[in-house]
């Protein structure tokens, strides 16, 4: 097998990634990049955010440099930090520096994950200013109009601790994502999963019963990328109410009693 | 074993020997022949029922040693949390009837491990029922299986299958028949009317049922064929009988996908005089009477609960489109044609003909409207003006108010709290005359008790809350540390190389994270929530406490009640600054449920009480059970205002607030009130000491 290996930046989308749009969300992201606005996709996970800045990077011929945040992330793992190479320090760009450097589309996904002290570093980035301070550097690496900020957040956790703050949260455009509507999301879980039309229709409808769950004993019903995982496992041959329990149901809760009900609600479908 | 005189001292001592005259002398022989297990089998549960009422406590006593002989333990105990579910709902007086009508659970149990209990199913049957979509169902446990439409009343123990297994397939095909009803249109058809002039309605309405329950089958076979499965292996194992010879062409007709009740009431004419083959093993009863009851009453909170919706909505999107003197949208309903709908087609609010997306209650609600209604009636779409929500059409009548000011009111050693009026759009200033006052601690059984109950759990919320506590986190360019800091020693050597001064902040360090977080529990201790719910509460409060000292967080609880606004308390169990320590555990024990729950004026306080204590995140944690209410001024729409406005003061102060209830209405005010994500609902009061612990650790990790 052939591996291969490209630096981010260089790296363009060249086929057209599958899009299904929900709304006007292509037009409004556009919009904002031409007017070098930096862009906040606000959504549950699994309803093709990703795929979406996927997309946008192929349609707009820039390359994708995406980060998924997590608790240790710091600014020097978005900014840079030196290395010691044959007795030499040398500099290394980050992921955020590099995308600057190479005028992409830089997209850091789940951000209110990161820590706290990481968010300031995208201030300067997000405002009219468009500037990366490079503490270390001391320099101001200023960003060319094909540069693009993107970050993710799901609103729906509940915890306090990880809410956007109002000083982050005012400098972004907002793109508000939401599972599809029942009609796209079974073309898309028929293309994505290669099962039938009948079969996504079923899918659809189980995802519709977890999701009359929220709030009521589930934090989130099955997301459309649960929906595909689920239909792949059929497409393989797996019984249709072990691949919802797998792929779906057991992703979704460890609480017996719900999960019991969840499968009953599948037994029930198929 | 214990002896004689112990059971007696014991069995006196709960049943409070000295004072109700209770002769537990009477009970001694029947506990005695019972083996050591079984006496005290009997005997804590008679304890657990005293601390609801002691005379069923009593009754108890007297019924459990010769029903233990035919019924399994757990048969019992589901008897015994009925009877007092049943109390804490209606009195004395029909718990008592539970308890003394432990025979019609012998007859049922006749195997002794074949049955299922609705107290071990309905935890996986409501999620399931409320998955299948429609109205937002209940469950409930009645002798017979039926529904009133809001609630599927289901016997406490099924017993008819050799397995538990089967047993409880039977429980969860008859609640998807029941839902059937409610989704399918079974009650949009007059049916007291239509049926009274047959000669036998009775029959007649049986009748009735069995059509529907077949024309019912079909619509589960279209949408659920796994489940319409499952209903024809249970018909198979039961040996039901063919059906009738002449309903072949009526059969058809139910079964085509176009049938509706009206139909299958129309067939009642035709087939009364043929045979009426018996009912399907899942089946239950139809009421009517019951279900018209509870629809008129629906339909007319609903249709006034939608148009304040509607012009709430109106509201907010006025305000979005930052123009709040243009013109008001013009709502209207779109109907689509759906193939996944029942009936064919599905509907859509609009604005100026542009839909929107309705927020989760309104949805809800809608959905519930074109259940009952087929559609959305024009008359439904005008908004609801200021003063028309008028909240006594919707709750019991208040008491006299006049009693209440009989009484005289000192005003000393009280706080003075503002309280927002809707009608007015304005502060009523100092309006709530507020006091602290100490819960009375109560030095009984309870702590033991309940710790020992919960061993398990607690041990459990120890380590989990334990591993909170311990995240550790890796610090950077220490003076000193564990390790050495790559970034930080390159860098150093860098500056070292070009003639600059290197840093001594050279190592790495692991340190544990502080979590400086102040929460204060503010606890419901209205009179709704006496008997069961208040035992659940203090139990779930202790367990809170325990998992919290694991934890090192700061917290306060404090319970409220008042009774008009001359007298809103604040009962402290414990304060910020005081110790877990015996004193405190009396107190949970002692809390007892008082009056009203005027809400505005506890998160003012608490609030308050959260600003004076130093930490980096604050959280008001409210435990309730219902919507805010006092005496008379602050039923309805004027309490949850005033509430949602303490909260928003709240959050201006920085104060993260989060409500945990028990009220399954829930989510029809609290995101109103609290915010979308910032509530939770617990289906069942038993739930509550399991889970409120674990909702805080959620919340804060
Ligand atoms: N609108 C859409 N068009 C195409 N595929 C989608 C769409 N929405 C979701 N998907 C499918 O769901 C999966 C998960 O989406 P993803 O973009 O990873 O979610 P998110 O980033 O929001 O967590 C995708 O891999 C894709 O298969
Ligand atoms: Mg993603």
């Amino acid at each position: 097998m052939q591996v291969s290996e490209l630096k981010p930046e260089q790296h363009f989308i060249t086929d057209e990634p599958y899009y299904v749009a929900t709304g006007s969300e292509i037009a409004v992201f556009e919009a904002a990049y031409r007017n070098r606005l930096p862009l906040l996709l606000k959504g549950p996970t699994g309803c093709g955010k990703t795929r979406f800045m996927e997309y946008m990077a192929w349609r707009l011929k820039r390359p994708l440099i995406t980060v998924s945040c997590h608790d240790d992330l710091t600014a020097s793992d978005l900014v840079g930090r030196y290395l010691v190479k044959g007795g030499e320090t040398v500099w290394v760009d980050g992921p955020l520096a590099r995308a600057v450097h190479a005028g992409g589309i830089c997209y850091l996904d789940e951000i209110v994950e990161a820590r706290k002290d990481t968010m300031v570093v995208i201030h300067p980035l997000a405002d009219d200013r468009r500037v990366l301070p490079m503490e270390k550097l001391g320099t101001l690496l200023q960003a060319g109009p094909e540069f693009c900020l993107a970050i993710s957040y799901n609103p729906g956790y509940q915890s306090v601790l990880k809410d956007l703050k109002q000083s982050t949260r005012q400098r972004f455009v907002a793109l508000e994502f939401d599972y599809p509507s029942a009609e796209l999301e079974q073309r898309i879980v028929a293309s994505e999963a290669a099962v039938d039309a009948a079969m996504a229709e079923k899918l659809v409808k189980f995802a519709q019963m977890t999701r009359n769950l929220k709030g009521n004993g589930l934090e989130e019903g099955a997301s459309t990328r649960l929906l595909v995982h689920a239909g792949k496992l059929i497409a393989a041959g797996i019984a249709p109410v072990t691949a919802c329990a797998g792929a779906i149901a057991q992703a979704l809760t460890d609480d017996p009693e719900m999960l019991a009900a969840i499968n009953e609600l599948s037994a029930s479908l198929f | 074993m214990p002896t004689s005189e112990q059971i007696a001292a014991q069995l006196d001592d709960t049943l409070e020997a000295e004072f109700t005259f209770i002769r537990s002398e009477e009970l001694v022989p029947l506990l005695s022949p019972l083996s050591e297990e079984e006496q005290l089998f009997v005997l804590d549960w008679t304890r657990r029922i005293a601390s609801t009422n002691v005379e069923i406590a009593h009754q108890f006593a007297r019924r459990a040693p010769q029903a233990l002989a035919a019924l399994e333990p757990r048969v019992l105990e589901a008897w015994a949390l009925h009877a007092m579910d049943v109390y804490d709902r209606g009195g004395l007086r029909p718990a008592l009837e539970v308890i003394r009508d432990v025979d019609s659970f012998m007859r049922l149990a006749h195997e002794r491990t074949a049955g299922a209990l609705f107290d071990e199913v309905s935890g996986v049957l409501l999620p399931f029922v409320r998955g299948l979509s429609g109205r937002r169902l209940l469950l409930d446990q009645a002798g017979t299986i039926y529904t009133d439409s809001e609630t599927l009343f289901l016997p406490s123990l099924m017993a008819q299958l050799a397995s538990r297994e089967d047993n409880f397939r039977l429980y969860k095909v008859a609640v998807a028949l029941l839902w059937a009803q409610t989704r399918y249109g079974t009650f949009r058809q007059p049916l007291q009317a239509a049926l009274a002039g047959y000669p036998d309605p009775q029959r007649a309405l049986a009748l009735f049922n069995a059509l529907e329950t077949r024309r019912l089958e079909a619509c589960i076979a279209r949408e659920l064929p796994g489940l319409y499965r499952e209903m024809g292996a249970l018909r198979r194992q039961l040996g039901e009988a063919e059906e009738p010879a002449a309903w072949g062409e009526a059969l058809a007709q139910l079964q085509a996908p176009t049938a509706s009740a009206a139909d299958a009431l129309a067939l009642v004419a035709r087939l009364y005089d043929g045979p009426l083959p018996p009912p399907r093993c899942y089946q239950g009863e139809l009421q009517p009477e019951a279900v018209a009851a509870c629809m008129a009453a629906r339909i007319e909170r609903e249709k006034m609960l939608f148009r304040v919706r509607l012009a709430q909505m109106l509201e907010e999107h006025k305000a979005k489109r930052r123009e709040p003197d243009g013109p008001t949208q013009r709502p209207g309903v779109r109907e689509r044609a759906d193939p996944q709908q029942p009936e064919g087609r599905s509907f859509e609010l609009t604005l100026d003909e542009v839909p929107v997306a309705p927020p989760e209650p309104v949805k809800q609600l809608m959905t519930s409207i074109i259940l009952d209604l087929g559609e959305i009636p024009d008359e439904y779409l005008v908004p609801a003006g200021p003063g028309e929500y008028d909240p006594s059409l919707y709750q019991e009548q208040p008491p006299d108010p006049e009693a209440v000011w009989q009484g005289t009111y000192h005003e000393i050693g009280a706080t003075f709290y503002n309280e927002w009026d809707h009608g007015r759009q304005h502060y009523r200033k100092g309006w709530c005359v507020m006091r602290e006052k100490d819960v009375v601690p109560v030095h009984d059984g309870f702590v033991a008790a309940t710790l020992a109950r919960y061993g398990g759990l607690v041990k459990h919320l120890r380590r989990s809350f334990e591993a909170l506590r311990d995240e550790e986190r890796l610090l950077k360019r220490q003076t000193f540390g564990d390790d050495i800091d790559i970034d930080a020693l390159v860098e150093a050597l860098a500056d070292a190389r070009d003639g600059r001064e290197m840093s001594n902040q050279l190592f790495t360090r692991l340190h544990r994270v502080e979590r400086n977080i102040a929460v204060a529990f503010m606890v419901d201790m209205s009179g709704s929530t006496r008997g069961w719910v208040n035992d659940a509460q203090r139990e779930a409060l202790l367990l809170l406490c325990e998992a919290l000292e694991a934890l090192g967080d700061r917290y306060a609880i404090y319970g409220f009640s008042g009774m008009t606004r001359k007298r809103c308390e604040l009962y402290r169990v414990k304060r910020f600054d005081e110790p877990y320590g015996d004193e405190v555990k009396a107190r949970i024990s002692g809390i007892r449920a008082q009056d009203y729950t005027r809400m505005g004026f506890a998160i003012r306080h608490l609030s308050q009480l959260l600003q004076e204590t130093e930490a980096r995140t604050r959280i008001l944690i409210t435990l309730s059970d219902g919507k805010p209410d006092d005496y008379s001024d602050y039923r309805g729409v004027y309490g949850i205002e005033d509430t949602r406005r303490a909260l928003i003061e709240a959050k201006r102060a920085g104060i993260h607030p989060f409500c945990i209830t028990i009220d399954s209405a829930g989510p029809d005010y609290l995101p109103h009130m609290y915010g979308s994500v910032n509530y939770a609902v617990i289906d069942e009061v038993r739930a509550l000491p399991y889970k409120v612990a674990e909702i805080y650790r959620r919340l804060t990790c």
